[in-house]
């Protein structure tokens, strides 16, 4: 099984990376040359089976892929109601589901002649994927994060330093990863000749939100295959935590075409409904205020932002979650009615994390604990006919201070 | 009409009022060419440190030489600048700019001068108003054209349609990374003049220009009669009297704001503006005339 292979949705984004009326590709004039090389490469690379080959070994020596698809028994007799499988994502190197993307990318920056690359990171996971990536295959690689970040995922600073990444503390805006994603942004525009943007979420510029979905879906992808062969039948709904949305588009990919296949991604909810104190773009029918389609870092789609068009401030409990804007991709589903999303809360996110950890032993990063909040709300209402996969999409190694405060 | 709006204390105008709500920029850079003189762009971030102290600040350096304005509209995500234009940003936001305000700014200054005025504008916010009420707005209150940073050629088609019904100038942005199909097509897209960016990178003050830079500037100007601009790293005399064998005009920015960040009050804001635009304009003036030097 390619990583990258053709599904059925392959039409989306069109040529101009729209996805219905989002997406595109809003930068300065500078970037376009680059994001247009970027474009031939991978669609280059794509057609290449040693281009593939080399990938699908990485991944699988690597990387560890195949992920288990776990059935979470203790966790399905707690609740009562569905039965619920988890994709293990969170078992890969490094911790989360991002190293799929950032060795897809290192290998198109390597056949670029790039031999550095930039990235953002806002719970530093991308950040740490992107950093070991970067050692794995001989590239300099530079990481820009928000200060506020750094500070609560300090963990994973050490860990890219010591993989040999510079990281650069942003302390601009929220100092979040909105505010790390202008600097990575600003470097490439400055060292675009000789860098690659690794850019870790289904955001961005076109092709990017392309590029990082269809190296993601290899998640959905192994996912249909497990269950099938488990269960034999498809599951009856998809979870996933959105932040940009790469754990979940990469889940949701594979299941777009199976109308009986029901797509729920969580937002976070935050602290509060108004504006700043939350990251819900998409549920907003759920009283969360300011999201309104907009242009943010290169794509048009779903913006928190003041009536003036400001970018807004947001929060989240969870760094990885904590961004105004929402691949172009997602905001497309909602539209379209194809997948539904909500919102947790930073408490309820806590609880979530505690719980899974106690009943099935496992600590999920509290991006993920987002996807399983939402299914502790739901599954209990659900018969036990109902099959649910939810992507835990990294492990919570690295939000230990966080917990810490709760336990 | 603007004047109607203009304080009883204004002074004349230095023109005919209201002459043409268009062309000025063209005006412009004819006047230029016919006396053989490199151009001044001058930028400024609108509202910083105040929407009401931007005022005097633009007229006092409209007065000591710069023939075209940008007035920069504040974002909080401006990824093409650097610290300079950021923390002007920054301030403008916080002091309560808003594209609205911008666009009230434009109004009184227009009644008060006829340089040629720029919205200088990351999409958002312009979209937000929406494309036509923008327009509308603009071209009301006296702006000759609109610059959108993150704004390409191919996705500007209703953008172009609505500016152009309002007559105001579409300056698009060409890069050294832009290839020559892309030249053709941003060049196609502007109108007033074309901004060639000098480097790859941010905006903000450099020790010297880049060395293909003459090169580039020949590149760009096989595919357009516009007068060219050019912006990114110009900050001092030198750099301006070099630019008068190579460009149409230079473009100066983060030399500007940094004038105005260091100053206590609007009226030394003014002053030092004014001391750096002349001294600017001195070495436009006595630099190297493009039409002794072009080889074109």
């Amino acid at each position: 099984m390619s990583s990258i292979a053709p599904t059925v949705l392959d039409s989306v984004p069109d040529a101009r990376g729209r996805f219905g009326p989002y997406g595109g590709r809003y930068v300065p004039e500078t970037l376009v040359a680059p994001l247009e090389e970027l474009e031939r490469v991978y669609a280059a690379a794509s057609a290449d089976p040693k281009f593939h080959a080399e990938l699908d070994a990485l991944l699988h020596d690597f990387a560890g892929r195949p992920t288990p698809l776990q059935f979470a028994e203790r966790l399905t007799a707690h609740l009562g109601g569905a039965r619920i499988y988890i994709k293990r994502e969170d078992l890969l190197h490094t911790g989360a589901h991002k190293i799929n993307n950032s060795l897809g990318q290192g290998l198109l920056a390597v056949r670029m002649g790039k031999k550095r690359v930039v990235a953002e990171t806002g719970a530093g996971q991308h950040g740490v994927a992107t950093a070991t990536v970067a050692a794995r295959l001989g590239l300099d690689c530079t990481v820009y994060m928000g200060t506020e970040d750094m500070e609560r995922q300090r963990l994973n600073v050490n860990r890219m330093r010591l993989l040999g990444a510079e990281v650069v503390g942003v302390d601009a805006g929220s100092r979040t990863l909105k505010d790390a994603i202008n600097e990575a942004m600003r470097d490439w525009v400055t060292n675009v000749r000789t860098s690659h943007y690794l850019l870790g979420s289904v955001l961005g510029a076109h092709p990017y939100p392309q590029i990082v979905r269809d190296f993601h879906k290899v998640i959905g992808e192994e996912a249909r295959e497990q269950i099938l062969k488990k269960e034999d039948r498809l599951p009856d709904w998809l979870f996933a935590c959105v932040g940009g949305g790469s754990n979940a588009i990469g889940l949701f990919n594979a299941f777009l075409a199976d109308g009986s296949v029901k797509m729920v991604g969580v937002e976070a909810g935050g602290r509060g409904h108004t504006l700043g104190e939350h990251a819900v773009r998409l549920a907003a029918a759920r009283g969360f205020s300011g999201a309104r389609p907009g242009v943010l870092q290169g794509t048009y789609s779903y913006v928190l932002q003041t009536n003036d068009g400001q970018i807004a401030t947001t929060h989240s409990i969870s760094a990885g979650l904590d961004y105004p804007a929402v691949g172009p991709e997602h905001a497309w589903l909602a539209d379209l009615g194809r997948a539904e999303y909500t919102a947790v809360t930073d408490d309820d996110a806590i609880d979530a994390a505690k719980t899974l950890a106690r009943i099935e032993g496992i600590i999920p990063a509290l991006e993920s604990a987002h996807a399983i909040a939402e299914l502790i709300r739901r599954a209990p209402k659900m018969n036990e006919n109902q099959l649910v996969i939810v992507n835990l999409s990294g492990r919570g190694d690295k939000d230990m201070e966080t917990l810490s405060r709760y336990v | 009409m603007s004047e109607t709006a203009a304080p009883k204390s204004a002074p004349a105008p230095t023109h005919t009022p209201n002459s043409a709500m268009t062309g000025r920029v063209a005006q412009c850079f004819r006047d230029l060419s016919a006396r053989g003189e490199l151009g001044l762009v001058a930028y400024v971030t609108a509202g910083d440190p105040s929407l009401e102290a931007s005022e005097p600040i633009v007229l006092a350096a409209a007065e000591s030489g710069a023939d075209v304005i940008e007035l920069g509209v504040p974002f909080s995500d401006p990824v093409a600048d650097g610290p300079t234009i950021q923390r002007a940003s920054e301030r403008a936001l916080r002091a309560g700019a808003t594209l609205a305000g911008v666009i009230d700014l434009v109004r009184r200054l227009r009644a008060r001068t006829q340089v040629p005025l720029i919205l200088f504008s990351y999409f958002n916010p312009i979209l937000q108003m929406g494309l036509e009420k923008f327009a509308d707005a603009a071209a009301a209150a006296g702006a000759d054209g609109v610059l959108a940073t993150d704004l390409t050629p191919e996705e500007a088609a209703g953008y172009l349609a609505i500016m152009r019904a309002r007559k105001l100038d579409t300056i698009f942005l060409a890069a050294p990374t832009s290839t020559d199909d892309r030249l053709a097509k941003i060049a196609e897209c502007s109108s007033g003049f074309l901004y060639l960016i000098s480097r790859t990178g941010v905006t903000g003050t450099r020790d010297s220009l880049p060395e293909d830079l003459p090169a580039l500037a020949r590149r760009v100007r096989r595919f357009t009669k516009l007068p060219l601009a050019v912006g990114f790293g110009i900050s001092r005399p030198e750099h301006v009297s070099i630019l008068g064998g190579i460009a149409d005009a230079a473009v100066v920015g983060s030399a500007i704001v940094a004038e105005i960040e260091k100053s206590v009050s609007a009226k030394e804001a003014a002053a030092n503006v004014s001391r750096l635009i002349r001294s600017l304009k001195a070495a436009a003036r006595s630099g190297i005339s493009r039409r002794l030097s072009d080889d074109r």
